[in-house]
């Protein structure tokens, strides 16, 4: 099985330790990764703008790029989603479609295609989850709050195999941290507001790490915390399952 | 005119106001999943109220013809207003030819969407709404701000004042069950004095020709019971096919919209009793046009519970009035930009897209994609300012060329320089709450070459 890694242009930019540790979890599962130079980004930026009639560069380019590999695996909910819901190749739309489904967000791969049942980590802290919305509503990697229907976490689970860490209850537990992409600037005020209320629930509950599956809503808490100078830190889910 | 995101800047000026908003209906939210968990056919429900409004919609103009048959057997006139002009219009000349000059109103949104107040002021007629929170709005000379709870915005203490103003109460006193009582004996007056009654709609029956009229203040029957004229206005999505599948939808409803298992009272109008007159005005206003744009029709399901204002984080920090249009939210934001594209253009852009709206929504209409889809509509037609046009095709052209977009990582971390800028003409908004990320020594990509052989 080879695997052809797509870290989101933020991630390679602003968090490459997150991206190091998604490598090197996959590789020490056994998986052959590659890491295609050429990458750049899913284009959600545009798409969630109204702008997804530009992202016909963004779609051939990783068409081009991928449409070789087995699976597709990315260190972020939101990334993935775009591309399941939105990837076409003008150029080769047969390896297009086929790629929307090959294309597996980090936290489901190992759940679901490695189907991992222990791992060697240790992390001793108190720990939050930050449920992104994309990875929760869009790819179901937990169940959602709203919904009348089972509980089960494919993030919490992993977590749970880790040595030391405990999670933290949250009093909304799976609410948007505000991010939501060209949102976070457009409409600064309200983001703000609720970027900052998520933080609180963590801090309230004793969380020593805010972690999850999307960096981009961790960079956004992140930088409200290091306004408000906390000692409450983010971490990329696979920073940990990768034992750090 | 100010957009969603200065008019919710404005409203964060008071952050422990915000945060009162924000819990007061995440406390709605909390007593709606308490109402639903404990249904365990719930998302059968969901399920069974989508497929009939689903039906509702392919065969609307059957269901209209059926239900205005049968209520013309029973004795209601039947009125079609193609917009809120005709809308006005008609009841205006309903009111003339009774020589009415008060009406007495309970709580419609179509009304509101119609402007009729303002329409019917200009016209002699004076017009009272009944349900409590319409009317505090109404003393206030606002608009609502929550489709249920008409003054969610409105502190008690707040509504203590308009009534010591209105109403003669004592100064200071904020006391709901006074300040309710004070507003029982008000109505109780315009209740017996008023000729004609408007009610809204929450459901009309295509199989039998009545309505139905849900309350929990009881404030639609007191009017409609003691008056000569009823006039009940609704728009032309609200038919059900028939009275049995009230059973699914009165189960939705409410518990839906406040966590009640129903409506203190859902009141069934059928026929006029002998000597009074009834009405119904069937209006179109744009729900044709709405109909007629695959991507967006489903917004027509919307039962009006509003559930995805209590649920929605941007909807509870930045307030009803924001959305500057008569539904606010999620749902209004996916409604308004088919009646008028260019003032709404900003309302599907005030969403993170997070989802949670679809989820809590009683017919499944899927609020967040048709947010996404109206952002696609909006910048084809233009409705999107240059600058961020202009930025947006920069940032096309980086990400499509690998070169260009790693020479641009090098020189600097372009994507935090770069992307807020692109999206807003204020001056790096991102930092103004928030650090920005620091640059590490190395990208991901510089790391990879250094360490890793293949490609």
């Amino acid at each position: 099985m080879t695997v052809g890694l797509f870290i989101p242009c933020y991630v390679d930019q602003f968090y490459p330790n997150a991206a190091i540790a998604t490598l090197q979890l996959l590789e020490k599962l056994g998986v052959d990764v590659v890491y295609p130079k050429k990458q750049t980004c899913c284009g959600q930026p545009m798409a969630n703008s109204g702008f997804s009639h530009l992202t016909g560069g963004c779609d051939e380019l990783f068409t081009e790029i991928f449409a070789d590999f087995d699976y597709v695996v990315v260190p972020s909910g939101s990334c993935t989603l775009h591309i399941k819901d939105h990837l076409h190749s003008q150029k080769q739309p047969g390896e297009s479609e086929a790629l929307r489904t090959k294309v597996y967000e980090l936290v489901e791969f190992l759940t679901d295609v490695l189907k991992v049942e222990s791992l060697e980590a240790n992390f001793p802290h108190k720990v939050g989850v930050h449920q992104s919305c994309h990875g929760l509503r869009g790819l179901h990697l937990s169940q959602m709050t709203e919904l009348v229907a089972p509980p089960f976490s494919k993030p919490g689970k992993l977590l749970s195999m880790v040595n030391g860490l405990e999670l933290v209850d949250l009093d909304r537990q799976d609410e948007c941290c505000g991010f939501g992409g060209t949102f976070c600037v457009a409409e600064e005020a309200v983001s703000a507001k609720m970027g900052k209320d998520r933080v609180a629930d963590h801090i309230k509950h004793g969380a020593e790490y805010i972690t999850g599956a999307d960096l981009s809503c961790l960079m956004h808490m992140e930088g409200i915390l290091r306004r408000q100078k906390s000692n409450v830190k983010v971490v990329h889910i696979a920073e940990i399952l990768n034992g750090i | 005119m100010r957009d969603h995101a200065a008019l919710s800047e404005e409203f964060n000026k008071d952050e422990a106001r915000v945060d009162w908003h924000d819990e007061t209906l995440w406390f709605i939210r909390q007593k709606r999943d308490r109402a639903v968990h404990s249904i365990p056919e719930w998302e059968w429900l969901r399920e069974t109220g989508s497929q009939i409004k689903n039906n509702v919609l392919s065969n609307l103009s059957a269901y209209l013809e059926q239900f205005e048959a049968n209520a013309l057997k029973n004795g209601i006139h039947v009125h079609w207003a193609a917009d809120a002009q005709e809308h006005n219009e008609i009841v205006l000349s309903i009111m003339k030819r009774h020589q009415a000059d008060r009406m007495v109103k309970s709580k419609s949104m179509l009304t509101e969407e119609c402007h009729l107040n303002d329409f019917l002021a200009k016209n002699g007629v004076e017009v009272i709404d009944s349900d409590l929170g319409e009317r505090i709005v109404q003393l206030a000379k606002e608009p609502p701000s929550h489709i249920v709870l008409p003054c969610i915005h409105k502190k008690k203490e707040e509504i203590g004042d308009l009534f010591h103003e209105h109403l003669g109460t004592a100064a200071g006193e904020a006391d709901p069950q006074v300040l309710t009582e004070a507003a029982r004996q008000h109505l109780r007056d315009t209740f017996l004095t008023r000729k004609v009654a408007l009610t809204g709609v929450n459901f009309a029956i295509a199989e039998t020709g009545e309505f139905v009229v849900c309350t929990n203040e009881g404030n639609a029957d007191m009017g409609a019971h003691l008056s000569d004229v009823h006039i009940a206005c609704m728009g032309i999505e609200k038919i059900i096919p028939e009275r049995k599948h009230l059973s699914v939808f009165l189960r939705l409803l409410t518990r839906s919209a406040t966590g009640q298992p129903i409506t203190t009272y859902s009141s069934h109008f059928m026929k006029p009793r002998e000597g009074q007159e009834m009405h119904i005005v069937l209006v179109d206003n744009g729900r044709s046009r709405q109909l007629g744009r695959p991507d967006f029709r489903n917004s027509l399901k919307c039962i009006r519970c509003g559930s995805c204002m209590n649920t929605c984080p941007v909807y509870r920090r930045s307030g009803g009035h924001s959305y500057h249009t008569t539904i606010a939210g999620p749902i209004g934001a996916i409604l308004a930009p088919n009646l008028d594209m260019k003032d709404h253009a900003d309302l599907p852009f005030a969403s993170t897209l997070c989802g949670s709206c679809s989820n809590v929504c009683p017919v499944k209409i899927d609020i967040h994609d048709q947010l996404y889809k109206w952002r696609q509509v909006l910048v084809k037609e233009g409705h999107v300012d240059s600058v961020k046009a202009a930025g947006m095709k920069a940032m096309a052209y980086t990400f499509a060329n690998p070169s260009v977009f790693e020479v641009a990582g090098k020189s600097g971390r372009w994507f935090m320089k770069n992307f807020p800028s692109l999206v807003s003409n204020r001056l790096n908004p991102w930092y103004k709450e928030r650090e920005m990320p620091e640059p590490p020594k190395e990208s991901f990509r510089e790391w990879y070459s250094k360490n890793r052989k293949k490609v």
